[in-house]
C-alpha cells in the first residue's frame, strides 16, 4: 500500500496550500496569490487521485480509457464553468456563486450514489464482499457516511437553486412561502430522513432508499429555503456554502479521502462563520432566520408614520446643501446594485473631495444580498477602499457628518431598531444616520424594505426624500454640483 | 475495484484479526474532521469583513474538491451505473471549481485596479 501513501503525501501537500490560500484571504493584495495557490492545491490534489490504486488498476486492464473518460467530464466541466465565471456580470455575482455551489453539492451526492452503485455491482459476484455487504452493522460508517453525503449534498443542490431563484428575482421565488404548516412538512421530512438513513445502513435494497432519501433532501433543501425573504440571503448562501463543504467532507468519509474530509471541513468551518457574523450583525438567531417569519409588531401603518412629515426635494436643492458640507457620508444598500449606480456615485464622490469635502463610505455588514457585496460592488466602481468603513467603526462620527446621502438601503438605516422595542428589527444594530445634520434619501418611492415596515427616518425633520432611480439621482447631482 | 469496496474488503479482514478496523477508521478520519474544523476556524476568523465576499467565493471552489472523489469513482470503472453517475458528478465538481476559481479572481481584479486604467478592468 505505498502508493497510497504517497498519495496521501500529495493530497497533504494539497491541504496545506488550501490553508495557506485561506491565510493569503486576510488582505486584498495577497488574496489574489491566496486564489492562485488555492488553484493549485486542487490540481495537486486531482493529479494525486489519477494515481488512486483503484484508478491504477482500471487503467492496468482498459489502458488509457478511464483517465480519458474523466478527462472528457473535466472538461466539459471545467469549460462550463469558465464560460459561465467570465460571462455572467459581476453585478450577478451571489446567485452564480449559489448556483455553482448548489453543483458541488449535487457532485457529492452523486460520488456517494456512484460509490453505492460500484459497491453493489461488483460485490455481485464476489462471495467475501457479498457476504462483507449483506453483514453490515447499521452503525457501520459506510452506511452512515454515504446517507448523510446524500441527504447534505441533496439539500445543497435545491436549496442553492431556489437561492438562485430569489436572487436573481424569478417571479416564481418573489414571495417567502410563510405558511405555518410549513413547520410540519418538515418535521415530517425529518422523520423521514432518520428512517431512510437507518435503511440504507440497515439494507438490503440500499440503493433505492439512498436515492429516496437524496430527494428527501432535494425537498428538504426547497422547504428550508423558500420561506426566506431576499434580504436574508446572505445567511443562507453561507450555510449553503458550509453545507457544501460538510457535504464534501462525509464524502470523504465515504471513500476514505483525507483530502476531501480537511478541504470539506474548512469550508464547512468558513461557512459557517461566516453565519454567525451575519446573524450576529442583524441581532437575530440562525432558528430565528430559518424558521421565523420576521416578527410580528404591532402593525403600523405607513401613514401613521409618514402623513405630511416627507419633504421631497431635487437635485439643485440638494446640491446647496452639498455644497456647504465639510463632511458627507455615503451609505450604499442592495438598490445601489439594482440601479447599478456605483460608477456614478463614485463620480459624485469625486467632485465632492475635489471641494475639499471629506467623503466615506459606511457599510452595514448585511447591506446587499451577500456579505461583503457592497465592498465588491465599491471596488468595482474603483472607490479606495480606505474610504469604506465598517459600521461600528463610523457610526460614532455620524453626530459630525454635515450630509449622508443613503443610496438603496432602508432597514440597514432605520431608527426604529434603537427606539421601538415592538418593532420587527428591534435591536438590530443599524447605521445612525438620522444623527447627521442633513440626511438625503435617494430612492423611488416609499416602498418597504424587507422588513416590510415603515421608516421614521423617511419622516425626520432633517431628512430630504430625493424620489428618483438611483443612478439617474446621482448623476442629476454630480451635474448639479459640477 | 471501487474504493469503498476495498475499504469493505478490508474492513472484513480486519475484523477477521489484523488491520485497521470501521471504528478505527472512522475515528482516524474524525480526528482528521475536527482538526481541520479547528484550522478552519482559527485561520477564517482573521479575514476582513470587506474581504467576505472573495472568502465565500474562493472556499465555494474550493468545496469542489468534491471531484477528486469523482474523478477515482469514474476511473474505477467498476460499473456502468457508478461510472455514469460519477462522470456527471465530475463534470459539475469541475464547473463549481473552474467557475469558483474565475468568479474569485475577477472579484480580487476588482479590488485592484491596474495603475492608469480609469474605471478599472471591465468585464
Amino acid at each position: 500500500m505505498t502508493s497510497q501513501a504517497w498519495i496521501n503525501l500529495a493530497y497533504l501537500a494539497a491541504s496545506m496550500l488550501f490553508i495557506v490560500a485561506f491565510k493569503l484571504m486576510s488582505g486584498p493584495r495577497t488574496a489574489v496569490r491566496g486564489n492562485f495557490f488555492g488553484a493549485a492545491g486542487m490540481g495537486l490534489a486531482i493529479l494525486a487521485a489519477c494515481f488512486d490504486p483503484a484508478v491504477t488498476s482500471a487503467v492496468a486492464s482498459r489502458g488509457a480509457w478511464p483517465l480519458l473518460l474523466v478527462g472528457l467530464a473535466a472538461a466539459i466541466g471545467g469549460g462550463i464553468g469558465a464560460t459561465m465565471a467570465l460571462r455572467y456580470p459581476m453585478t450577478g455575482m451571489p446567485q452564480m456563486v449559489a448556483l455553482l455551489n448548489g453543483f458541488g453539492g449535487a457532485a457529492s451526492a452523486l460520488v456517494a450514489g456512484a460509490e453505492l452503485a460500484s459497491t453493489v455491482a461488483a460485490s455481485a459476484g464476489d462471495e467475501p464482499a457479498a457476504a462483507a455487504l449483506a453483514n453490515l452493522q447499521p452503525w457501520t460508517q459506510f452506511g452512515i457516511a454515504t446517507a448523510i453525503t446524500g441527504l447534505i449534498g441533496g439539500l445543497t443542490l435545491f436549496g442553492s437553486l431556489v437561492a438562485f431563484g430569489k436572487l436573481e428575482e424569478l417571479p416564481q421565488f418573489k414571495k417567502a412561502w410563510t405558511d405555518p404548516r410549513r413547520h410540519w412538512i418538515n418535521a415530517g421530512l425529518a422523520a423521514l430522513v432518520a428512517v431512510l438513513v437507518w435503511a440504507v445502513c440497515a439494507g438490503p435494497e440500499r440503493q433505492f432508499f439512498f436515492w429516496l432519501l437524496v430527494a428527501v433532501g432535494c425537498t428538504l433543501g426547497c422547504t428550508l429555503t423558500l420561506p426566506i425573504g431576499g434580504a436574508d440571503m446572505p445567511v443562507v448562501i453561507c450555510l449553503l456554502n458550509s453545507y457544501s463543504g460538510l457535504a464534501a467532507a462525509a464524502a470523504g468519509f465515504v471513500i476514505d479521502n483525507v483530502v476531501l474530509v480537511i478541504a470539506g471541513s474548512l469550508v464547512g468551518a468558513s461557512g459557517l462563520i461566516l453565519t454567525a457574523i451575519m446573524c450576529q450583525a442583524m441581532n437575530r438567531s440562525l432558528v430565528g432566520v430559518l424558521f421565523g417569519g420576521l416578527g410580528t409588531g404591532p402593525a403600523v401603518a405607513d401613514d401613521d408614520v409618514y402623513a405630511g412629515k416627507i419633504k421631497s426635494a431635487g437635485a439643485e436643492e440638494i446640491a446647496m446643501v452639498l455644497e456647504g458640507a465639510d463632511r458627507v457620508v455615503i451609505v450604499p444598500g442592495y438598490g445601489l446594485a439594482v440601479a447599478q449606480a456605483q460608477h456614478a456615485v463614485r463620480e459624485l464622490a469625486d467632485v465632492l473631495l475635489q471641494r475639499g469635502c471629506e467623503v466615506e463610505y459606511a457599510i452595514h455588514p448585511v447591506a446587499g444580498r451577500m456579505p461583503g457585496h457592497m465592498n465588491v460592488l465599491l471596488a468595482e466602481a474603483d472607490v479606495p477602499y480606505e474610504q469604506l468603513r465598517e459600521m461600528d467603526d463610523i457610526n460614532p462620527s455620524f453626530a459630525e457628518t454635515d450630509v449622508a446621502i443613503v443610496i438603496g438601503a432602508n432597514d440597514v438605516v432605520n431608527p426604529a431598531a434603537r427606539t421601538d422595542p415592538t418593532s420587527p428589527i428591534a435591536g438590530m444594530p443599524v447605521l445612525d444616520v438620522d444623527k447627521a445634520r442633513t440626511v438625503v434619501v435617494v430612492k423611488r418611492s416609499l416602498s418597504p424594505g424587507f422588513a416590510g415596515i415603515p421608516n421614521p427616518l423617511f419622516a425626520a425633520d432633517n431628512t430630504l426624500m430625493y424620489f428618483a432611480d438611483g443612478k439617474k439621482a446621482v448623476l442629476d447631482l454630480t451635474a448639479a454640483l459640477a | 475495484m471501487p474504493p469503498l469496496l476495498l475499504t469493505l474488503l478490508a474492513d472484513t479482514t480486519a475484523l477477521a484479526g489484523g488491520g485497521e478496523d470501521p471504528f478505527s477508521r472512522f475515528v482516524r478520519l474524525l480526528t482528521v474532521f475536527l482538526l481541520a474544523m479547528w484550522v478552519g476556524f482559527e485561520v477564517i476568523t482573521k479575514v476582513p469583513q470587506r474581504l467576505h465576499t472573495p472568502l465565500t467565493s474562493g472556499s465555494n471552489a474550493i468545496s469542489g474538491v468534491t471531484a477528486v472523489g469523482a474523478l477515482v469513482v469514474t476511473a474505477s470503472l467498476a460499473s456502468v451505473a457508478g461510472s455514469l453517475l460519477g462522470f456527471l458528478a465530475t463534470t459539475l465538481a469541475m464547473v463549481n471549481v473552474v467557475g469558483g476559481f474565475v468568479v474569485t479572481y475577477r472579484m480580487l481584479q476588482m479590488f485592484n485596479p491596474k495603475k492608469g486604467s480609469k474605471n478599472g478592468p471591465k468585464k
